[in-house]
């Protein structure tokens, strides 16, 4: 397990988290290399498929990062990512994956910090899991 | 609109055990508007059971397909060509849908990936409720448009029963009393009063029990049909 480098898809969208991340990156505040950023208009634009289809390209976790409650640019956006990201919880039980590789998360394009903060903290959790099975199987696809 | 929602993955993932690929099939009509069997919900079930079945170390192919209505002939025709490499297809049709798919394709195995559940509409984003029992012989000019087969437990005709409590069905409480309804809305109608007469009891005859129904219109079927009909 010491080796293993997880690999978590970020969908943050760009009126606060993708501008947090830039923040963080701007003061030097350092973030996973784990994280890999997919820029939304807004967490809203997220659909079931996207996130089954991170995980089923390998991704060991994903990160849903969105806007405060009440400060989505488009006022309900975040709260749909919420209520979607609750049902793949369900779909990735049924698959056999852990609900837990997936997380959202509320912040502002300021929280430069928090966001280095949760991000780092939802890789642990993703690490602690281990490799995501069908990384496993997709490596093992590549090397034969 | 008919609506139907997935069955567990773990039910539909039993029915592929023996497959290696299968072609699953939406359909763009009912199921694609109450979410359960759309182009969206054919992606994610697909990649649901990929991902089950590669966890499990027996990988299973799936091939998305959609047409506009599986309840008919003209639109299944070009699932042939995707048909041919397959040992199964799941259908994420209503119950119609996987019948119209059965008797068309008699040498495939065609799968249901869907339950359906009842006619009706969505009441709320979200949420869908049932209206009508296809009882075929409509009552709801009697009944202010709203349907006691459907919406009272009972299938009352000379509701409400007794049970009726501040507008809720004594069967559910979070169903409102169709009988209350019914009456709310004949006073609004001014019409309260032919709620007085004592409705005959119905005749079930055109209902469901006794196997399948049709309807024929012979002005619209072809002469060669009636032809052959005839000769038999
Ligand atoms: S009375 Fe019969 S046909 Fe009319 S809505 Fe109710 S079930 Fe449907
Ligand atoms: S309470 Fe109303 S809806 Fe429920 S069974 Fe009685 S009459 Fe029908």
């Amino acid at each position: 397990m010491d080796n293993f480098h997880p690999e978590v898809v970020a969908f943050c969208c760009r009126h606060c988290a993708y501008a947090a991340a830039d923040l963080a990156g701007g003061k030097r505040q350092p973030y996973p290399s784990a994280i890999k950023i997919v820029e939304l208009p807004c967490t809203g634009r997220i659909d079931v498929v996207n996130i089954l289809h991170a995980f089923e390209d390998g991704a060991d976790g994903v990160l849903i990062a969105g806007c405060l409650d009440g400060s989505c640019h488009y006022i309900k956006g975040n709260l749909y990512a919420r209520q979607r990201l609750d049902y793949v919880r369900g779909l990735l039980c049924e698959i056999g994956l852990e609900p837990g590789r997936a997380r959202m998360i509320n912040i502002s394009a300021a929280m430069g910090v928090q966001f280095a903060e949760l991000a780092s903290e939802h890789v642990e959790t993703v690490r602690a899991l281990g490799p995501s099975p069908l990384r496993r199987k997709i490596n093992q696809g590549e090397a034969t | 609109m008919i609506v139907a929602e997935k069955k567990p993955l773990e039910a539909i993932a039993r029915m592929l055990e023996g497959s290696g690929r299968v072609l699953a099939v939406g359909c763009g009509t009912c199921v694609t508007v109450c979410f359960s069997g759309g182009s969206k919900e054919v992606a994610t079930l697909a990649a649901s059971l990929r991902m089950k079945r590669s966890i499990e170390d027996r990988p299973l192919a799936v091939v998305e397909a959609m047409v506009q209505r599986q309840c008919e002939w003209e639109y299944l025709e070009p699932l042939a060509e995707q048909m041919k490499n397959v040992d199964a297809v799941l259908s994420l049709g209503c119950g119609v849908g996987v019948q119209t798919l059965a008797e068309r394709f008699p040498t495939m195995r065609i799968l249901p990936a869907l339950n359906t559940l009842f006619m009706g509409l969505p009441s709320a984003q979200g949420v869908w409720e049932e209206r009508c029992q296809g009882c075929g012989s409509c009552v709801l000019d009697k009944t202010g448009g709203i349907c006691p087969v459907s919406r009272c437990a009972k299938q009352l005709f000379n509701g409400p029963c007794g049970g009726s409590q501040n507008g809720r069905c004594e069967v559910d409480e979070a169903t409102p009393c169709a009988w209350h309804m019914i009456w709310e809305r004949a006073e609004a109608l001014g019409m309260s009063e032919d709620l007085m007469s004592i409705e005959p009891p119905k005749d079930w005859g055109t209902s469901r029990d006794g196997g399948m129904r049709r309807m024929v219109r012979n002005d619209l079927r072809l002469p060669e049909d009636q032809d052959k009909e005839g000769n038999e």
